[in-house]
């Protein structure tokens, strides 16, 4: 059957589908209007970018509507049920509150830090979306250095949070900053361990070639890794059980306190940008981003792969903001150098040796990495190297949570001795020390 | 030479560059000082992209501006009496003029040597210039030694931090 040329053509730019808008849109520019191509390339860099920024922003209109609703299931509420249908359009109306709300400036408060610190917050995240792959031909840039980029746009968040702790001119929000740069600097540190990983194996910082060459999952590679990097990633952003930087319920935010109407929203936007976007990198980084069935025919399919695989993890995320209970600063920090620090360091140094003795070992261990090989001779070749990696992950996990539940129970031995010790002698009836003398 | 797009960025880093340096010398508050140096950092990150230097580029947008900057700010926020400062200069600052100038005319020099008297296009970097650097790094005729020197120094300060930070046991 012959297809009339502009369905070919439509069908042509439903397969590929940034591609093709990119393409016809040259067109456009270069032989309706007769701009020069270096151009027209500008402008389509230029609408591709507006595009992908004001995505996320207008994203969280549904973003936060979704959390809102799964919080109240997991709290047997309702949810936002009265404007629109099912209350889809509730962060509209929060929007139009927050627009239409006074900017109250505090006293003294530093004026230029003072604006400039929510506008660097949401800067630093949504530039991160810029190397964040949606189909094998679309990327906002393909840098060779995308995992570094990542890490060096989102420490720009760090400066917007002291910034704003300290223009504030208020002790509470100046400490809260310090506590917030406290928990966001240590967890860089398994944050970045955690992204050598997918770098290590793929041999690039090239986000697309990470994702081109999970013909297996990381996360199903390297499940420790996967779980180290994804409380790191948790804690960066600040949610449950990481979320002492606000704790709403204690202390009522920390650096952001003296911000209201529109700043606070620009605030409070960037750090729920924040949490999508990180649920974006770990599907790109650990989950394969864009791959799945056909994918390398019909590039259009990775968008709808990257979709569910975000939303499936963004879903998980939520469920455990809302069941999971807060932790304590100090215990937060345990968390991060005694455990997460020192576990992945022993993961990646016995995953540095080990794959390298594998690579020498078994022939062809990492040809798969090739992406001109067909796809089934990739998925078959991977597997060797996935083996050594998921036994690599295996012992060093159990091992870590073997180490930890010795320690817990010594250190629940001692206490236990301790407390015996100061009954026993001084019998049923020892006095009460009230300190009070 | 004739107009091309890339001087728009260009001198927008280097105002930035500048600017913030400039800032760090005559602000009055030394949260102010601070805040500038970071934006005089990130003009340089900017320049360096524009070198095509990307990963020196993120490399100073992390180590500077993520670690640096926020490390000098805190610095300041936390040590008494410091934030009362007002004077922009002290007893050194003919001293430290002069310094300044000679690094200038010496930086100056050598530049223009450098590149001869007329600017000509540089050698273009190689597609795959981080490979490069790393191979460099860790080639014994390359910078082998100076790099592993550097990180010993690094570990050194660590260690000596570790141990001046450390409560005094009896």
């Amino acid at each position: 059957m012959e297809l009339p040329p502009i369905v070919t053509t439509i069908l042509a730019i439903l397969t590929d589908v940034f591609t093709g808008i990119n393409d016809l849109l040259m067109t456009l520019w270069v032989d309706t209007l007769g701009l020069s191509e270096q151009l027209a390339m500008s402008i389509n860099t230029f609408i591709g970018a507006f595009a992908l920024a004001n995505f996320v922003l207008l994203n969280l209109i549904l973003t936060i509507w979704f959390e809102r609703k799964v919080s109240a299931r997991v709290q047997d509420r309702f949810g936002p049920n009265r404007v629109g249908p099912w209350g889809i359009l509730q962060t509209v109306a929060d929007l139009g509150k927050l627009l239409t709300k006074e900017i109250i400036i505090p006293t003294n408060a530093d004026i230029v830090p003072f604006f400039l610190a929510p506008l660097i917050g949401v800067l630093s995240v949504i530039t991160i979306w810029a190397v964040v792959p949606f189909t094998p031909t679309a990327i906002g840039a393909d840098l060779s250095v995308g995992a570094l980029y990542f890490v060096a746009v989102s420490s720009l968040g760090l400066t917007a949070i002291l910034m704003a702790g300290w223009s504030s001119n208020n002790k509470y929000s100046v400490l809260g900053a310090f506590r917030a740069v406290a928990m966001l600097v240590s967890y860089e540190v398994p944050l970045f361990l955690g992204l050598m990983i997918p770098v290590m194996l793929t041999g690039t910082m090239s986000m697309q070639a990470i994702v081109d060459s999970q013909l297996i999952a990381y996360f199903f590679v390297m499940p420790v890794a996967g779980l180290i990097f994804w409380t790191a990633m948790i804690a960066e952003v600040g949610r449950q059980p990481f979320d002492v930087l606000e704790a709403e319920s204690e202390i009522v935010a920390g650096y952001n306190i003296e911000y209201s109407g529109f700043a606070f929203a620009i605030f409070y936007a960037a750090e729920w940008a924040h949490g999508f976007t990180i649920c974006a990198l770990m599907a790109v980084l650990y989950f394969a981003g864009w791959r799945g069935p056909f994918v390398e025919t019909i590039p259009t399919l990775g968008i709808v792969y990257l979709g569910v695989k975000v939303l499936v993890i963004y879903f998980i995320q939520v469920w455990a903001r809302f069941t999971v209970p807060r932790l304590r600063l100090d215990h937060i920090m345990n968390l991060c150098w005694k455990f997460l620090v020192p576990v992945m360091l022993v993961l990646l140094v016995v995953t540095i040796v080990i794959d390298k003795a594998a690579a020498a070992l078994i022939p062809n261990y990492l040809a798969y990495l090739n992406p001109d090989l067909p796809y089934f001779q990739r998925l078959t070749g991977m597997l060797p190297r996935a083996g050594v990696l998921l036994f690599i992950n295996v012992i060093v996990g159990a091992g870590a949570l073997l180490a930890v539940s010795r320690q817990g129970r010594a250190e629940r031995e001692r206490i236990e001795a301790l407390r015996l010790a100061e009954i026993e002698p001084a019998g049923p009836m020892a006095p009460i020390e009230t300190g009070a003398d | 030479m004739t107009f091309s797009i890339i001087w728009i960025p260009f001198f927008l880093m280097a105002a930035f560059t500048i600017g913030g340096g400039l800032g760090v010398v005559i602000s009055r508050n030394l949260i102010h000082a601070a805040l500038f140096l970071a934006l005089s950092l990130f003009g340089m990150a900017g320049l360096f992209v524009l070198l095509e230097a990307t990963f020196i580029a993120g490399a100073q947008v992390l180590v500077y501006l993520g670690a640096i900057a926020v490390l000098i700010t805190i610095t300041i926020m936390v040590t008494r009496r410091l934030m009362g400062i007002t004077e922009t200069v002290n007893r050194q600052w003919p001293i430290a003029a002069l310094i300044s100038l000679l690094v200038f005319i010496t930086l100056t020099v050598v530049n223009v040597n450098a590149f001869g008297a007329v600017l000509e296009p540089v050698a273009p970097v190689p597609a795959d210039d981080i490979t490069l650097l790393g191979l460099l790094l860790a080639d014994a005729e390359g910078y082998f030694v100076p790099f592993e020197v550097a990180s010993v120094l690094l570990l050194a300060a660590l260690i000596g931090s570790i141990v001046v930070a450390r409560e005094a046991r009896e």
